[in-house]
């Protein structure tokens, strides 16, 4: 049972708020900020409490989410309800963020009347939900000549027809009767996230997987869509391995709306996506990926004779020379004192600095091609720099993503709709492997 | 339009409301409204427009007229005479052909919240119950339930509860559900919905028509259920069991949670529901979304209380990533501690040791802490880590580090050794009082051993005047105290001024009654101060031991799937940063070991309460100890432990020396019986026993001279106390 819910931005301006059982005063919002100003760091817990009143709240995109509810609600149900809706107003503004909220403030009133009454939750399915919101989303995008014509940057016509644009996927889901014209698409996205640690000799000690298959409808009105999987896909550690790319997962589980009767023959999932995100698998591997890690690190730490601290980083990338990884950001933290930071970087691209209240040096690659090594020399200023302080120095965190890869080798076969759809449909498969945590230790 | 004031924007908005060109274009209208809305929302006082906005509700343009009533329900109670005006418009909207019109305004009739409307609302919401559109009757349900709010005094026709209870029949399953939430509400008093045998049948065979809320809501409502008999309750279990693996984790908390109550008689099976979950709550640990992964977090930390050995194969995934926020960490690594063994203690530490350097301090001091409650089964490997430590003259760092020792050596005196070599030095680098009363705590307890302990203390004697925190002078008086009296010559004249200072101008009413005390001591004699201060202690390592036995469900089955497990947090915090496990004046813990010495010689029905302290020295060569056993009579006794333990004979040998007793030979790990061979003393007596371990229980031989009934007694309850420890937490 929820007894309000409010949007705050980061600096704690109002967006939205809506008392649902007229229990709690509207001062609940100022207490709650305060609450999370008066904390040291920029991490509130999860739950923090005023007397009976409860908060439970969730941070995406730069806003607080907040529920008060009585001490005896479920936190699962309150926080997934929480996600949820997020979710659906990322569905519905086309992204989540301060100026989207503010933007569709009516929008998310109509939603949240429709989402929950007396402060129970009535529905979260956008199929139900279609019918009753009216609002239409003002879309806070700027015009641009490239959403509207098929050129591609550079002319490059057929690399354009090819790749959808970026800015698809992030619009909003009802805008169909508007400018975008009843464009009928459909994103089956492949998501990995790997969470690594190697040690300091170069051994994996950990390499998890979590990874799901999300679809985000834009049609209308879709019967049903057959996803084929790999076909050497097998789930759980007892089963035989063949020869070839079996691809394997640990654990595995599916949306309820997922039939799968033809899972076990022929490794095909039946849905009829409802509009809107939803994750249609999840699974999970843990500790035996089927490739290499993308990424190894050999560090050389050591005193140059001025009393500098130098960082000799080279940094390999293990991935299939056709593909890259792009984003790439190494953080190195660094002993306490360091003042300066001087660098020597592989090509101009790249850049690193000296981030002093995080106490890291940070070495940003925008592209990073697969089967290359880069290195990077940086020379630290380290006041009283002792045998001991070369203790601070490492773990190095690294953030990253992979597009066009899976971690574990899962693909998509085919995309069938069926009946074929009357009209222009576009389908389009997604992959990339997020990094979510992926530590070298030095 | 921001910068005018709010008084300037509220007239403004006033008169474009008021425009009847503005009322005329339906677009220039709403979107004054909006505008207005805007406002509210922004927190600008726009009560002043209600009559305007009374009149924008009749209106055939549905997107205005939810907008009009967003702003009604927040001001209608402020204005109830002019609430009045909406009612009709609300009551026609109530007939309307589209049901989203009728569902709209009986929704917002409703949320009006005004006691003088209820007699309107009645008629319509009855109506509402039997209208042909579920979407309706979802809000007519509930709407009684707000009625019912309303006016709790009068109670709510008989007839209505009884159409609720038939409602629960309802095809739609949201329908049914928000009967099972409204008679809740409405039936409060009596205990809430009755739920009987075809109630909860009925309920169960539609859970699988419900989303996931639903589920969750009526899985909590069946809690309250009893099956009538074993065959009933066993069918509920197999229904519900897919349940427990759902990849949505609120149907899966609930479902446990129903499974716990309804098993609150059968331990056997909450415990085999427990390992079913464990694969979604891993899997919660891992989602995307932080939040949902600390709740999972918390709610391991509850199964582990039953289960100890339940995640031990996948501590792995207790691993931080680097940018996780600083409230999942902490889990983590309390986890961790819980999770170390054998086989992974290596890996687990050397994971520890790179949070230690974490930037945000608080991580740094919960991994320094973590490595401290390791140390307390590993001591070895986790000094090295932590005394390494104290090489990086961190002021943070060293102030954990020096806390972490502290509460280390209480616990496991044979680390003192290298606890004094380490502790030379710090004093430049702990700046927070906690840190140095730890310091000063240390430097008390192994003064003799710590050769410039005298000239720390000086350090701090003098600059007593700028010293703020009355707990560091309360440690100061007993470290200086416990020196002195191992140490007279070097700490006779500081303890002098020391005391005078804190009888004469301290300003802290505590710190001067502490003085007092001690200057009175020291009157009574050295013996006497001696006595209180360097009393023997109670055994707290044997505190460890049997702290930490595995709880039955029902401990904790009631905060499961409630905020309660995700708030503790904040408590265990503060304690570990801030407490210490002893209390800081440490003179009443002196006072009751003296009256400890003093009881025991006494009757032998105490035996249980008095814990018998054992000791290692003087040590025995396994000679002398052979020449013992065969000298002396052997007496036979059962030590009934459930599961002969099967632990390596490394950690069955940590565990007894944990409580001072010495494991001198053992037999290779395969042969049966296994046997293995002990001896400990007390005070007065020397047992040397052998303990050989067979199918049904464990077989003691002792072999004790002279022969002390009270002793034996009292080391065979610590013996079985030791086996059952071990043996739960390898189940």
């Amino acid at each position: 049972m929820i007894s309000q819910i409010f949007i705050l931005s980061s600096k704690g301006d109002h967006l939205i708020y809506k008392d649902f059982r007229g229990e709690a005063g509207s001062d609940a919002v100022t207490v709650f900020y305060e609450k999370v100003t008066a904390l040291p760091g920029d991490q509130p817990p999860v739950v923090m409490s005023h007397g009976d009143l409860h908060f439970v709240h969730v941070r995406q995109g730069g806003l607080y989410c907040v529920a008060t509810t009585a001490a005896d609600s479920s936190p699962f149900t309150v926080i997934e309800f929480l996600n949820r809706l997020m979710a659906l107003i990322k569905d519905y503004c086309g992204s989540l963020s301060e100026k989207s909220v503010r933007m569709n403030f009516a929008l998310i009133y109509e939603l949240l009347d429709e989402v929950v009454d007396y402060g129970y939750i009535q529905t979260t399915s956008s199929d139900v939900l279609k019918n009753f919101i009216q609002t239409e989303a003002v879309s806070s995008k700027p015009f641009s000549l490239f959403d509207l014509s098929n050129v591609g940057l550079f002319g490059a016509e057929t690399q354009q027809s090819k790749v959808a644009p970026s800015s698809a996927a992030t619009r909003p889901i009802l805008s169909s009767r508007g400018e975008q014209g009843g464009k009928s698409e459909i994103f089956v996205d492949v998501i990995e996230r790997l969470c690594v640690v190697i040690g300091s000799n170069g051994v994996v000690m950990k390499a998890d997987v979590e990874g799901e298959i999300r679809v985000k409808c834009y049609m209308p009105s879709c019967s049903e869509m057959r996803i084929g999987l790999n076909e050497e896909f097998s789930i759980g550690k007892s089963q035989l391995r063949g020869y070839g790319a079996a691809v394997r997962v640990d654990e595995c589980s599916f949306h309820q709306a997922v039939r799968l009767d033809e899972f076990d023959s022929h490794r095909i999932l039946r849905v009829c996506p409802s509009q809107g995100e939803q994750t249609v698998m999840q699974y999970q591997l843990s500790d035996d990926l089927p490739s290499a890690p993308p990424f190894r690190l050999f560090p050389t730490v050591e005193r140059d004779v001025g009393g500098r601290l130098l960082l000799y980083l080279k940094l390999r990338c293990d991935l299939p020379p056709k593909s890259a990884a792009i984003n790439v950001s190494a953080t190195v933290p660094v002993p306490k004192a360091a003042l300066s930071l001087c660098q020597e970087l592989s090509s101009p691209d790249q850049s690193a600095e000296l981030q002093p209240h995080s106490r890291a040096v940070v070495w940003q690659i925008p592209r990073f091609p697969g089967g290359t090594q880069l290195s990077a020399l940086f020379k630290l200023e380290v006041p009283g720099l002792s045998s001991a302080s070369m203790l601070e120095v490492g773990p190095v965190g690294l953030s990253f993503e992979l597009p066009k890869v899976t971690a574990t080798g899962l693909q998509i076969r085919f995309l069938r709709l069926s009946p074929v759809q009357p009209g222009a449909s576009q389908r389009w498969v997604r992959y990339v492997t997020h990094s979510d945590s992926y530590t070298i230790r030095i | 339009m921001p910068y005018l004031g709010s008084e300037d924007m509220v007239r403004e908005l006033r008169r474009a409301l008021s425009n009847p060109n503005v009322q005329s274009d339906h677009l220039r209208y709403r979107n004054t409204i909006l505008k207005v809305v805007r406002a509210m929302s922004q927190g600008v006082d726009v009560s002043g427009l209600f009559s305007e906005m009374v009149k924008a509700c009749a209106t055939v343009d549905v997107v205005q007229k939810k907008l009009v009533y967003v702003f009604l329900c927040s001001y209608a109670s402020l204005n109830p005479e002019l609430s009045l005006l909406v009612i009709n418009t609300l009551r026609k909207d109530c007939q309307d052909p589209n049901p989203m019109v009728r569902s709209l305004a009986l929704r917002n009739m409703t949320n009006l919240r005004l006691p003088s409307l209820v007699e309107y609302v009645e008629q319509p919401l009855t109506a509402g119950l039997r209208d042909r559109a579920a979407c309706v009757r979802r809000v007519a349900v509930l709407g009684w339930a707000k009625l019912h709010k309303l006016q709790a005094s009068s109670d709510i026709d008989a007839a209505v509860v009884n159409e609720l209870y038939s409602l629960l029949r309802d095809p739609d399953p949201v329908v049914m559900v928000n009967c099972l939430r409204a008679l809740e509400e409405i039936l409060k008093e009596e205990g809430g919905v009755a739920i009987n045998k075809p109630i909860a049948h009925h309920l169960l065979n539609r859970l699988k028509e419900c989303d996931v809320w639903g589920q969750c809501e009526v899985l909590k409502i069946l809690e309250r259920y009893r099956p009538q008999s074993e065959d009933e309750l066993f069918d509920i279990l197999s229904l519900l069991d897919p349940s427990l693996l759902s990849p949505h984790p609120p149907v899966m908390a609930a479902t446990l949670s129903l499974f716990l109550s309804l098993c609150s008689g059968l331990p056997a099976a909450s415990l085999s529901a427990l390992e079913r979950v464990r694969g979604p709550l891993l899997a919660a640990c891992g989602s995307a979304s932080r939040e949902m992964r600390f709740t999972a977090l918390c709610h391991i930390q509850l199964l582990l209380r039953s289960l100890p050995g339940l995640m031990g194969a996948h501590y792995k995934r207790f691993f931080c990533g680097y940018a996780e926020p600083a409230y999942i960490k902490q889990r983590k690594m309390q986890l961790l501690v819980e999770l170390v063994n054998d086989e992974n203690v290596a890996l687990v530490l050397d994971e520890l040791k790179g949070y230690c350097t974490d930037v945000n301090t608080d991580t740094a001091q919960a991994a320094i802490s973590a490595i401290g409650r390791i140390g307390r089964s590993y001591s070895d490997r986790c000094l090295e880590i932590l005394t390494g430590l104290l090489g990086l003259k961190q002021e943070h760092i060293t102030s954990a580090v020096v806390q972490t020792v502290r509460d280390l050596v209480w616990v496991c005196p044979q680390c003192s050794e290298a606890v004094c070599l380490a502790l030379e030095g710090c004093e430049e680098t702990v700046q927070d009082s906690q840190g140095r009363q730890a310091l000063l705590w240390l430097l008390g307890v192994y003064g003799e051993r710590v050769s410039s302990a005298p000239y720390v203390l000086e350090v701090f004697i003098d600059g007593l005047r700028s010293e703020v925190s009355p707990g560091v002078k309360m440690e100061l008086l007993t470290a200086t105290m416990r020196l002195f009296l191992c140490r007279p010559a070097e700490t006779q004249d500081m303890l002098g001024r020391l005391l005078h200072y804190c009888i004469e101008e301290e300003t802290d009413m505590c710190v001067r009654d502490q003085a007092l005390f001690y200057y009175r001591l020291l009157h009574c004699g050295i013996e006497e101060t001696r006595k209180v201060l360097q009393g023997r202690r109670s055994d707290p390592s044997l505190g460890v031991l049997i702290g930490r036995p595995a709880e039955p469900v029902n401990q904790w089955a009631r905060s499961f799937n409630t905020l309660e497990p995700l708030k503790q947090s904040a408590a265990e915090t503060e304690s570990t940063s801030g407490g210490s496990p002893e209390p800081v004046t440490s003179v009443p813990r002196p006072n009751t070991d003296l009256s400890l010495s003093s009881l025991s010689p006494s009757p032998v029905d105490k035996v249980h309460t008095v814990p018998l302290s054992l000791s290692l020295s003087p040590a025995l060569s396994p000679e002398e100890f052979e020449r013992l056993w065969l000298q002396r009579q052997g007496l036979h006794e059962h030590v009934h432990c459930p599961a002969p333990p099967r632990c390596s004979p490394q950690s069955l040998q940590a565990a007894l020396q944990l409580v001072n007793v010495q494991t001198l030979a053992f037999t290779p790990p395969q042969t049966l019986p296994w046997r293995v061979y002990l001896y400990t003393h007390t005070r007065n007596t020397h047992p040397v026993m052998e303990g050989a371990v067979d199918e049904p229980g464990v077989k003691v031989t002792l072999k004790q001279q002279p022969r002390d009934d009270t002793a034996l007694k009292g080391f065979l309850s610590i013996l079985a106390t030791v086996l059952h420890t071990l043996s739960s937490e390898r189940a």
